[in-house]
């Protein structure tokens, strides 16, 4: 195919060149209060929900960066943003080499859109009930003009449903006749539909069962190693984020807390939320076992606690951690980042983690 | 390793407490009973059946978990038990019972009262069961003042309690806003809150957690291991967590292709796996720290329902397929403390079924 040969020429003068997504001081910031009227009687100020607050990480071409992190902390809003779907309140991202933010007409973003695509959290929002599925997988081909030949089009539009596991003849079905993975299969395939560089993949196999998940993870690989494509993934299965991601970066209420290799992290957390978060991982092996939840209320992105957002769960907070923010510090661990006074005071000893983390 | 070469240790006792021997001796009929469920699809291209002679009960006090292959009917097997399937879909046969009393050919305002009343539903899509035009509140409050007799300020108060319940940080603000303004994960747990909001005898809960961070999932499981014990509530939880299934049922059923191919105790299930097709699924679990090139994968996909093939639904992609898989359908046979539909473990089929019990696999 002409398209896809054309595109990996792109990227491998690109290659090199250093990463392909770039994110900068990333911040969103949603106004949810209430309407003027009741804040008056109320007297109540604005109500902001902080859902990203400052990341900044970088993918380099052909890997997989994924973000893990509590419900709520800011996961979709940055997967949202980089694709450029929400504009942000601060910071930037930069698309191989382009600054989205100056993408702003529809020529100038067309082409990075097709570059660039995302597959939901939600599968069944995103697939237009009213539409075949062949319509909706092909929509993206039409849309870019990849393919003027409808012939065609229905065959690549097979191709990427059995590439899926579905049959090319699903195609002429809605999507109500799906069950919920089939539904999420549908939107991979649609994503996959226009050739693009880089996937977003918001939960892309929390709804399929976990031989199903190996064969899209399976493909998603293949297709990594083939074409070269970037991902930036989410999930909250552990074990999926151990096994595809090059890089991890943990999130802890709007904040990225730990970023850096995959192995790394996994093998030697740092921050005392991701030392925590890996704890509290569900094991067949410990069938019986009760997990020990992440202890501690969790705290709100409406009132963000001040200093370090972990401080009122985190079993090493001090007064440092109360009143300021931890900047990013290299991690002792290897070559990632931390945020966290403790780490970088050098105050979490084996024998202090030991004894406040492991306590039975 | 795998997983089922690993010792699990027995469940806590107060989930053994609940399980079947001691209810059944007592001689009380099962909570729920689905005896030879039939849900069939009239289509132009004929009638497709989703849901094929599926009988399971569940106990009070017991979790029942249901894993299997995407489209493999588990969400239409939660759904005919309460009498929500989406027309044309139909139950076309067979008997639900709740609590002795036959519930599948009710009249609609009967069965939409027992299903307010004492049967809560999480739904596998969270965004269809709340409206986006209401506030969370409204549709807590609403639902509660429905089946109870609490005032409006009552049922504001154990709304926001209920937020708290499943995890929603500072819920008193959260509740006056839309589902949009939640997280994926913030939504799914709202629909928990709705399910368990009249503390109902039966819950169907359809992938309650798959959107939850693993702390928040903890939380949602004790939830419902509360419901269990304080309020005898018998759950039947739909997911493909597998490590949520370890830690909550009591027994597991596997489904494929519209059918029931094992039932039994959670442990035997994960540990000890029969059915070639479980065996694979447990093998495609990924895991920390196993570092694999790729996952393992059960090669090929599950028959589309117009094409099941005749005999064993897994024939085509099972490693220890034989001829009479090819022709004759396997019925649940009983082996040890599990229940299995595979030919394997047929009596009759002397040297193959040691074979399959011996467990070459893995
Ligand atoms: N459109 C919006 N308006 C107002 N608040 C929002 C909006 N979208 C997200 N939020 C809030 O921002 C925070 C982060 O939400 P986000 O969806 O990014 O979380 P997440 O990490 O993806 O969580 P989950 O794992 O549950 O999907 C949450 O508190 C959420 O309520
Ligand atoms: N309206 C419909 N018309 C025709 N077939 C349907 C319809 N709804 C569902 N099906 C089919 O019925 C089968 C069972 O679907 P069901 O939703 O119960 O699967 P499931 O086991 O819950 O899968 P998942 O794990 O992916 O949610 C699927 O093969 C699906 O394609
Ligand atoms: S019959 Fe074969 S295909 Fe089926 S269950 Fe048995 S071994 Fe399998
Ligand atoms: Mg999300
Ligand atoms: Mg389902």
């Amino acid at each position: 195919m002409a398209e896809v040969a054309e595109a990996i020429a792109a990227r491998e003068t690109a290659a090199g060149s250093g990463p392909l997504v770039r994110v900068k001081g990333l911040a969103k910031h949603f106004d949810v209060s209430p309407p003027l009227l009741t804040r008056v009687l109320r007297k109540e100020g604005r109500t902001l929900v902080r859902a990203v607050d400052g990341v900044s990480f970088d993918i380099p071409t052909g890997r997989t960066f994924s973000l893990v992190g509590e419900s709520g902390c800011g996961k979709s809003t940055v997967a949202r943003l980089v694709v450029g779907l929400y504009s942000p309140t601060q910071g930037e991202v930069v698309f191989d080499g382009q600054r989205l933010a100056d993408l702003t007409s529809r020529r100038q973003m067309a082409p990075v859109r097709r570059r660039l695509q995302m597959i939901f959290q939600d599968p069944f929002a995103s697939l237009n009930p009213r539409w075949r599925v062949a319509d909706i997988v092909a929509e993206p081909i039409r849309a870019h003009g990849l393919l003027d030949d409808n012939r065609a089009v229905l065959r690549r539009v097979g191709e990427l449903l059995e590439q899926v596991r579905l049959s090319a003849r699903d195609g002429e079905k809605f999507p109500h006749e799906f069950s919920g993975g089939q539904r999420q299969r549908i939107s991979i395939a649609r994503a996959l539909a226009s050739n693009p560089e880089f996937l977003v993949c918001d939960e892309p196999t929390s709804a399929l069962d976990v031989s199903v998940q190996a064969q899209i993870l399976n493909l998603m690989r293949d297709l990594q190693r083939e074409l070269g494509l970037t991902y930036l993934f989410i999930s909250h299965d552990l074990a999926v984020v151990y096994h595809i991601s090059d890089y991890v970066g943990v999130m802890y209420l709007g904040r990225l807390v730990e970023w850096g290799e995959a192995r790394d992290i996994f093998r030697k957390p740092q921050h005392p939320y991701t030392r925590m978060l890996l704890d509290a991982i569900p094991d067949l092996e410990m069938s019986g076992r009760q997990r020990i939840p992440v202890a501690g209320e969790v705290p709100s992105p409406i009132h963000p606690p001040s200093g370090c957002h972990f401080h009122p769960r985190c079993p090493f907070a001090n007064e440092r951690c109360r009143s300021e923010e931890p900047a990013p510090t290299p991690s002792p661990a290897g070559g990632g980042q931390v945020r966290c006074h403790a780490v970088e005071e050098g105050r979490l000893t084996e024998e202090v983690v030991q004894s406040e983390l492991r306590r039975d | 390793m795998s997983p089922s070469d690993t010792p699990i240790q027995d469940r806590a006792p107060a989930a053994q407490a609940a399980g079947q021997a001691e209810r059944s001796a007592a001689g009380k009929p099962a909570l729920l009973e689905v005896e030879k469920m039939r849900v069939e699809f009239p289509t132009r291209r004929g009638t497709l059946v989703a849901v094929d002679d599926v009988s399971f009960h569940i106990n009070e006090g017991e979790v029942l978990g249901v894993v299997g292959e995407s489209g493999a009917g588990k969400s239409m097997t939660g759904s005919a038990i309460i009498g929500l399937l989406e027309p044309p879909g139909r139950i076309a046969g067979g008997e639900v019972r709740l609590g002795g009393r036959r519930i599948d050919n009710l009249p609609y305002e009967q069965i939409r009262r027992i299903r307010g009343r004492e049967i809560g539903m999480v739904f596998q899509d969270p965004l269809t069961s709340l409206n986006p035009l209401y506030t969370v509140g409204h549709q807590l409050i609403e639902t509660i003042q429905t089946h109870t007799d609490l005032s409006e300020s009552q049922a504001r108060k154990r709304a926001i309690e209920l937020l708290a319940e499943v995890g929603i940080p500072a819920p008193d603000r959260r509740i006056d806003q839309y589902p949009h303004q939640f997280s994926g994960g913030m939504r799914q747990r709202v629909v928990i809150a709705l399910a368990l909001c009249v503390n109902p005898r039966l819950v169907i809960a359809d992938e309650p957690t798959t959107a939850l961070d693993v702390s928040i999932q903890a939380q949602i499981i004790k939830l419902l291991h509360k419901l269990c014990r304080e309020h005898g509530a018998a759950v039947m939880l739909i997911t493909h967590d597998m490590g949520v299934i370890a830690e909550t049922a009591d027994r597991v059923a596997v489904m494929y292709s519209g059918r029931i191919v094992e039932v039994g105790p959670v442990r035997e299930v994960i540990r000890n796996a029969k059915h070639p097709y479980t065996h694979g699924l447990m093998g495609s679990i990924p895991m920390v720290g196993h570092d694999l090139d790729r996952l393992t994968q059960i090669e090929g996909s599950m028959p589309r329902l117009t094409e099941i093939p005749p005999g064993c639904p897994f024939n085509p992609r099972c490693p220890k397929v034989f001829e009479r898989c090819r022709h004759e359908r396997p019925e649940l046979i009983p082996v040890e403390e599990t229940q299995v539909a595979c030919w394997l473990y047929d009596e009759n089929e002397g040297a193959t079924a040691n074979g399959g019990r011996s467990g070459s696999h893995g």
